[in-house]
Parts: C-alpha cells; structure tokens; sequence
C-alpha cells in the first residue's frame, strides 16, 4: 500500500527525478575540501533554525536586550544550548565559508563556466560576514557596543559617502535604540533573504555545471 | 550486487547519513521543543505569608493600616505590584480579628479609613464602606474583600496568606 502511495504522490510531485537531479549526480573524483560547500549550507540552516528559536526570547531594545540573553543562559532550560550553536556556529560558518572560497580558488574551479557561480559565491561571504557583524551588536554588552563603534566608523571613513554611510548604518549619528533595531531587522529578516536567494542560485548553477574536477598536471 | 544479502556501499552512506542526520535533529530538537514549552512548565506565583504588624499594636475598633509590595519575575522584566489593606480588631480575642483589603470593589482605587465620617471612604467616587468592610454609600457592587486565611506568630506578628494572581 506505501508503495502505491508512494508511486501516487511521485507521479504529481516529481521525487525521483528531483532525487537523480540534486543528490545522486555524478561526482568527479574529489577529496573532503569539495565538501566545505554543503557543510556551510548545513551551517546556514542550523544557524537559521537555531536564530529562530533565539528570537522567541530574544528582544532587541536597549532596555532588555542584555537581560532576555542572560534569561536565556539561565532561565530557559536548553537556552544555553540553542545560543552556543548559534555563537559558535557562526564562527565556524565564517571559516568554513572562508575556506570553501580558499579551495575554489586554488583547485580553479572558477574558470570557465563557473565565473557567476564564483561571483555569488563572493555575495555569499559578504553576506556571511554581514551576518556576523550585524548579530554581533545583538548581545548588547560593552563588547559588541564598542565593536559596533568601531566598525561603523571604520565604515565613515569612506571619502565623500562615508559619514552618510555611518548615518545610515547607525540611524543616526549616535550607537541608539534605533541601531539595535536595524542591526536585528538585517540580521533576521534583509540578509537572511539575500543569502537564501544567492544560495538558490549559487545551488543551480552548481547542479546545473556539475562539480568541476581536480586539475591535474595537465591543466 | 542486486540479489545479494551484502549492503552496498551506496546503501550504506544513505543508512549512515539518514542515522547520522537523525542524531543531530534529535539532538538539537528535542532540547529545542523543550526550550519553547520551557516557561509553560514553570510554576504559577509563589504564595507567601506576608507579616502586616505586631498584634498588640491594633488597638479594638481602630483600624490598623499595611501595605506591602510584591515583586513578579517574568523572563527578564520585573513587575512590582503594591497592595494595601486595614487590620480590624473588633474584641480583645485573637481570633476576631477582620483583615480588608483595602482595594475599592467599583474601580480599584484605594479607600482610607476615616475616623470622622467612622467608615472607609474612597476618594474616587465617594463611596462608603463600614469598619466591617460592609457598603454603606456609593457604587461598589460588594464589601471590601478580606484576606481570609490570617495567623498570629509566636512572637505576636499578624501574617497573612497571600495567594499570586
């Protein structure tokens, strides 16, 4: 009976032929650095799945951002589980990323037809980085309040459109209630979705050229 | 390999992964589920006997005035509530003593005893309560309430039971 189920449901929605197309595609012979891509996107969910859970907690004003964190070390059972996979996960995601690129770039595997895929790829970690300096500030400590200073005004130093940046960076001139609001709108809701859709195409575009293969001696 | 006992090394990665992946979803799920129903398991407000003031200093007939403040914790705010109330002795007995809260039953506002006009009288709409706790004038629909469940310490204290929410 499963297996008529089973056959009724892959007649309307497609499992095998999407089964053969995204997990069982012919592979070159590769080494575990060809696996840095799928374990950032591992990361990604589990720092997705793990943020969502946060914010049920979390409140993002300068009045109660410091003390929904420690509610959620201390007084949540699991909360310092949930918030250390997303503190150190994001960590690791930056280095897993950062390496992912490392090993693009010197097996080449951006070369002909990859370059867009390469150049997503480039959006990728910036976004990944905008993750991490956005959720930085969220904790709302002396760390992340001084951290914040400092990188937007490192931002302010661009000649001409550096002081609107800090501006808009900050909403305002000072580190404010209005900051953490945005650093939290962006790091939940903007950059998620730009890196959710830049992954959907960077994931296309890998299953569409296929893996590219080690260079050999030849190359 | 089709017809033989043996595992395929392919059937072997998918059993491993699908273990493997099990795991870790339970391993972060299950703690998960239980972060989120985590405050629904906690117990309601803490009842408490609350001290209001020596026995001996609630003369009969006067009514002996207290107030308190209780503090509430949710998560990471603090709430904290003020309530108030008339200690009533009305003989010598231990046991007749009448404990009001002084909390007007028409809109809440709090009612002060007046010796003059002999009754509780609340500033908010001028209603009139008896030294029984009983409506004399006004709007409110019933008597004061009374903190019902009350005892003396040994070292002559008034506490009352105070029951959160």
């Amino acid at each position: 009976m499963w297996k008529n189920i089973y056959l009724w449901l892959d007649e309307r929605l497609g499992f095998d032929s999407l089964y053969a197309n995204l997990l069982d595609r012919p592979e070159p012979k590769t080494t575990w650095w060809n696996t840095l891509g799928s374990a950032s996107m591992f990361l990604f969910i589990l720092q997705g799945l793990t943020g969502i859970f946060l914010t049920v907690y979390y409140t993002p004003s300068p009045d109660h951002a410091y003390d929904s964190i420690q509610y959620i070390m201390e007084g949540v059972a699991f909360g310092w589980l949930i918030r250390g996979i997303h503190h150190w996960g994001a960590t690791l995601m930056v280095i897993l990323v950062f390496i992912h690129m490392l090993r693009v770039f010197f097996t080449a595997s951006f070369k002909f037809p990859r370059e867009l895929t390469w150049l997503i790829g480039i959006g990728l970690f910036l976004a990944t980085l905008g993750m991490g300096f956005t959720g930085y500030l969220l904790p709302w400590n002396q760390k992340a309040y001084w951290a914040t200073t400092v990188g937007t005004q490192i931002a302010g130093t661009v000649p001409f459109l550096g002081e609107f940046t800090l501006k808009v960076l900050r909403g305002g001139p000072e580190l404010s209630a209005l900051t953490l609001q945005r650093f939290f709108a962006a790091h939940i809701w903007i950059i998620p979705a730009v890196l959710a859709a830049l992954m959907g195409l960077h994931l296309y575009l890998i299953i569409k050229h296929g893996e590219s293969h080690s260079p050999t001696k030849e190359d | 390999m089709s017809g033989s006992n043996e595992l395929s090394r392919r059937d072997f990665i998918k059993v491993t992964t699908g273990i493997v992946g099990g795991l870790i979803g339970a391993v972060i799920g299950l703690p998960a589920v239980y972060y989120l129903i985590d405050p629904a398991l906690r117990e309601g407000g803490k009842d408490a006997w609350i001290p209001i003031g020596k026995f001996d200093d609630m003369q009969i007939g006067v009514p002996y005035p207290f107030s308190f403040t209780r503090v509430q914790v949710n998560g990471w705010e603090r709430t904290a509530s003020s309530f108030g109330g008339y200690a009533v002795r009305k003989s010598d007995s231990p046991d007749d003593l009448l404990v009001l809260n002084s909390r007007c039953t028409h809109l809440a506002c709090t009612v002060n005893w007046s010796a003059e006009a002999d009754g509780f009288l609340c500033p908010c709409h001028d209603a009139k309560f008896d030294i029984a706790g009983e409506v004399v004038d006004g709007p409110p629909p019933r008597a004061l309430d009374v903190y019902e469940e009350h005892r003396i310490t040994e070292d002559g204290i008034v506490e009352i039971f105070f029951k959160e929410g």
